[in-house]
């Protein structure tokens, strides 16, 4: 009886992961195909007004660079103090959760708060209100990930660098951190492979734009909302524009991830 | 004498009883003063009173004198009474201290030992270069690095990284300096060559070892305290406390009666 369970449980579990992987791979081919026919040397050269997406790309890179100069900073100082200050008091343990919870929390709930923050009291979409809502996504993963690394630091080192006689904040600058840097790094790669695919945090608050813009004080373009926008157009051109705008960035986001893995697996060797 | 710990009583955070109790010892000038006792008996956090590196976790009650000599002037100073982030570094410029993993920092094997000497306020290259040189040569392994000093301290093998710690220590002309099982993790070899630099570096400092080790005690040290679960139960010349021990418990933990 106990045996049949195994090989039913097992059965099942590999159907299971066949299903998910063969939607996987039904979902790249497709994007493949349809993308990479889509590609041509014109998207890369013209805005959207002239059905390129050189503005959209442009436009979601600088979303996203925003997003982490304005995230990492934050993210990591807060981390340095959950695992450096805080001494794991009671105050410290509800961060660490608020910032799990922010992290599951859905992007379409964040792109709603920015609006209501900085889009509804401003008056219109701006580029700073979506870089802002990908940095609010951005930190809880930053914090949690420089939190994580520090830990992993042994405390030995924190002590060495004592008994030599730096004061505690140059210990963590110039040692503690220098000995988790791959592993924040990691995190931080991550985190922008995480945002840089967004789309419902930047609806409401960069809104979207056919020009090519530096305008960061206005509505600003995405390669995302654009997708969107452009995939239920009757429109077959701007149609397959959108496929390959999203072939682009899934390989630009597969390829961040395994870099990420690559370097961890490098670390850990 | 160049440390007087006198009625010292050290409870950690939180907890109800003591962890040392009323100890009394002396570490002397140029000298091996070894710690030996049975595991928990707190060896470890007499050490760590001398350098207060126990206030990097806040809580703690000292109570007591720890008496370090001030050379300038041949004072006895209680350094129990630092309170002052400046007056801590001097301390622990002053007290160096070595651990019983080896704990290189995430640099080159070069800024391993400039890092503390640019903290002391030394800018100059040559004299960074030379006072590197010289702690390397001191701690015996400048013939093993010298070409490849811009490496990576972590890739050195675990005696070689556990002389380089020695040698960041010794590279700020310390008083004192305390060790904490040295050699707990290391291979007989890396082991000798370690218990032989401690030797040589009695010459310079004042040496204060703890070790569960008692063939290492009687091989370096001139005194050995030994201690039982929070109280110095003796303190006396090595030899003495090898061969004619006072108390019978130090008798039976030499002989391996207990521990
Ligand atoms: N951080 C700490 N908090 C509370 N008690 C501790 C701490 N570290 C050590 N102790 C206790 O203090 C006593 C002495 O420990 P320690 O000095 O590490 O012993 P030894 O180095 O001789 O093995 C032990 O009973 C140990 O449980
Ligand atoms: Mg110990």
């Amino acid at each position: 009886m106990r045996l049949l369970i195994n090989k039913l449980v097992l059965i099942l579990s590999t159907l299971a992961a066949l299903l998910g992987i063969g939607f996987l791979f039904w979902i790249l081919i497709t994007l493949s195909i349809k993308g990479i026919s889509a590609i041509n040397l014109h998207i890369f050269t013209a805005d959207l007004v002239d059905n390129g997406l050189r503005n959209l790309l442009f436009g979601q890179f600088v979303l996203a660079l925003i997003a982490v100069v304005i995230g990492v900073p934050i993210g990591m100082i807060a981390g340095i103090y959950l695992q450096e200050y805080s001494y794991n008091s009671k105050y410290a343990q509800f961060i660490r959760n608020l910032s799990d919870v922010m992290m599951s929390a859905p992007s379409i709930v964040i792109g709603t708060f920015v609006y209501a923050i900085v889009v509804n009291p401003i008056g219109h979409v701006s580029g700073w209100a979506g870089a802002i809502a990908l940095a609010i996504m951005m930190i809880p993963i930053v914090v949690r990930t420089t939190d994580d690394m520090l830990g992993l630091v042994p405390t030995e080192l924190r002590e060495a660098g004592v008994a030599i006689g730096a004061p505690k904040y140059k210990v963590i600058f110039n040692i503690i951190i220098k000995a988790a840097k791959v592993g924040i790094m990691t995190g931080i790669l991550l985190a922008f492979a995480r945002i840089i695919g967004e789309t419902a945090p930047l609806l409401f608050t960069s809104g979207n734009s056919e020009f090519w813009t530096t305008d960061l004080n206005n509505e600003f373009p995405s390669l995302t909302v654009a997708i969107y926008n452009l995939a239920t157009m009757p429109n077959e051109e701007l149609v397959n524009i959108a496929w390959a705008g999203a072939f682009l960035l899934t390989m630009f986001v597969l390829i961040i991830n395994l870099l990420g893995r690559f370097i961890t697996k490098e670390k850990t060797k | 004498m160049i440390m007087h710990i006198k009625d010292f009583s050290f409870t950690y955070k939180g907890a109800s009883k003591p962890s040392l109790k009323n100890i009394n010892l002396p570490i002397l000038e140029n000298k091996v003063t070894a710690l030996i006792g049975p595991s928990g008996c707190g060896k470890s956090t007499l050490l760590r009173s001398m350098n207060r590196i126990h206030d990097l976790y806040p809580g703690n009650k000292y109570e007591g004198e720890i008496l370090l000599k001030n050379l300038q002037n041949q004072k006895m100073e209680n350094i129990l009474e630092i309170k002052k982030e400046n007056d801590f570094i001097a301390l622990r410029q002053r007290v160096g201290m070595i651990f019983q993993k080896p704990t290189p920092f995430p640099m080159s094997i070069y800024d391993n030992i400039a890092y503390g000497l640019k903290l002391q306020g030394i800018k100059d290259k040559t004299e960074l270069d030379k006072r590197v040189e010289d702690a390397l040569k001191g701690s015996a392994l400048f013939k093993e690095v010298k070409d490849r000093l811009n490496d990576d301290a972590r890739g050195l093998s675990g005696g070689q990284q556990q002389r380089l710690c020695i040698a960041r220590a010794v590279a700020l002309k310390p008083e004192v300096l305390l060790f904490d099982e040295p050699t707990s993790a290391l291979d007989p070899i890396s082991t000798s060559a370690i218990e032989e630099l401690i030797v040589e570096l009695k010459e310079e400092v004042s040496i204060a070892i703890v070790t569960h080790n008692m063939q290492q005690a009687s091989r370096i040290s001139d005194y050995t305290a030994f201690m039982y679960l929070g109280d110095l139960i003796e303190y006396d010349k090595t030899e003495t406390i090898f061969l004619n021990p006072k108390q019978q418990m130090t008798e039976d933990y030499i002989t391996g009666k207990f521990g």
